[in-house]
């Protein structure tokens, strides 16, 4: 017997699938499973070391891990407004939305790196303590995750800039915009997570 | 389907709860909210702004249960650790 998909209802219900190619959505979830180890282990290694940990948060920036929170977040809701414009055929709009996103990204960059300079200038490495390696080896992870999201979203701006997305493809930036999401998503949980949570 | 109104919405609870997060942090010990209390405040607050990316930022508002539960079931796993973590440290 002969079977038809239903193509022609794509507002019948909920959408099968999330926005973007299904194959971006496996790698985000193996990422958050690795961030989410990483988390975990932060976490139960503080308890064996509480104020090892407490005393050490304290030697933290944490006005700068703040500002970095906010940097992400305005990136991640330009990149949003992005794909959202170039969607509606507005993709010259969506191109200067991701250039946001961008700047807003190079600013955590920027400020991350002033953090690290400051914390290599105080002598402090990965065998300083049990603290700082797990500060260094976490925020440098995400940080790396930081730049691949960046030359993602060069790419997709330079792209949305050229017309290629419109209302009629938009799975690749789609997709690209889903994996800095992800890139946010972790620093929400980071960031009270080492610098605030006592 | 994202619209721009949502969107804009969003950014500010997330600033709104980001500057809640950096306040916990800086004068939390002096407006009484410490150790424990302090704790789950700032899982809530992950808790809410994550939840607020995957449905509105990553537009799995609309999408089939399964994908919003593997999300936001990661977010309340890595959570639940945490405060387990933390439980044990406090005790």
């Amino acid at each position: 017997m002969e079977r038809h998909p239903d193509i022609t209802a794509p507002h019948a219900g909920p959408a099968v699938a999330p926005p973007g190619d299904l194959a971006i959505w496996f790698f985000i979830l193996a990422e958050l499973l690795a961030f989410g180890v990483f988390f975990a282990a932060y976490a139960f290694a503080r308890a064996r070391n509480v104020e090892l940990f407490n005393e050490m948060q304290q030697t933290l920036d944490r006005p700068a891990g703040a500002l970095n929170t906010v940097l992400l977040i305005t990136a991640s809701w330009c990149v949003a407004r992005g794909v959202e414009a170039t969607s509606r055929a507005r993709s010259a709009t969506g191109a200067r939305w991701l250039a946001g996103g961008i700047l807003c990204g190079g600013g955590f960059l920027v400020v991350k790196g002033v953090e690290y300079a400051a914390k290599f200038g105080a002598g402090i490495n990965l065998s300083t303590n049990t603290f700082y390696m797990f500060y260094l080896s976490l925020t440098f992870f995400h940080f790396m995750h930081v730049i691949l999201g960046m030359i993602i979203l060069i790419v997709l701006w330079w792209q949305t800039r050229q017309g290629l997305y419109g209302p009629a493809n938009m799975n690749g930036i789609e997709s690209g915009a889903a994996y800095w999401h992800m890139v946010d998503l972790v620093w929400i949980v980071l960031f009270p997570l080492v610098y605030v949570m006592r | 389907m994202m619209n721009t109104r949502q969107l804009n919405f969003v950014w500010v609870v997330l600033m709104l709860a980001t500057l809640a997060t950096f306040a916990i942090g800086e004068i939390g010990e002096r407006i009484g909210i410490a150790g424990p209390l302090a704790m789950a405040a700032l899982l809530a607050i992950s808790i809410v702004k994550g939840r607020l990316v995957m449905l509105d930022f990553m537009g799995l508002r609309g999408v089939k249960f399964f994908w919003r539960g593997l999300m936001i079931g990661w977010l309340l796993l890595v959570s639940a650790l945490i405060a387990i973590a933390y439980w044990i440290a406090a005790r």
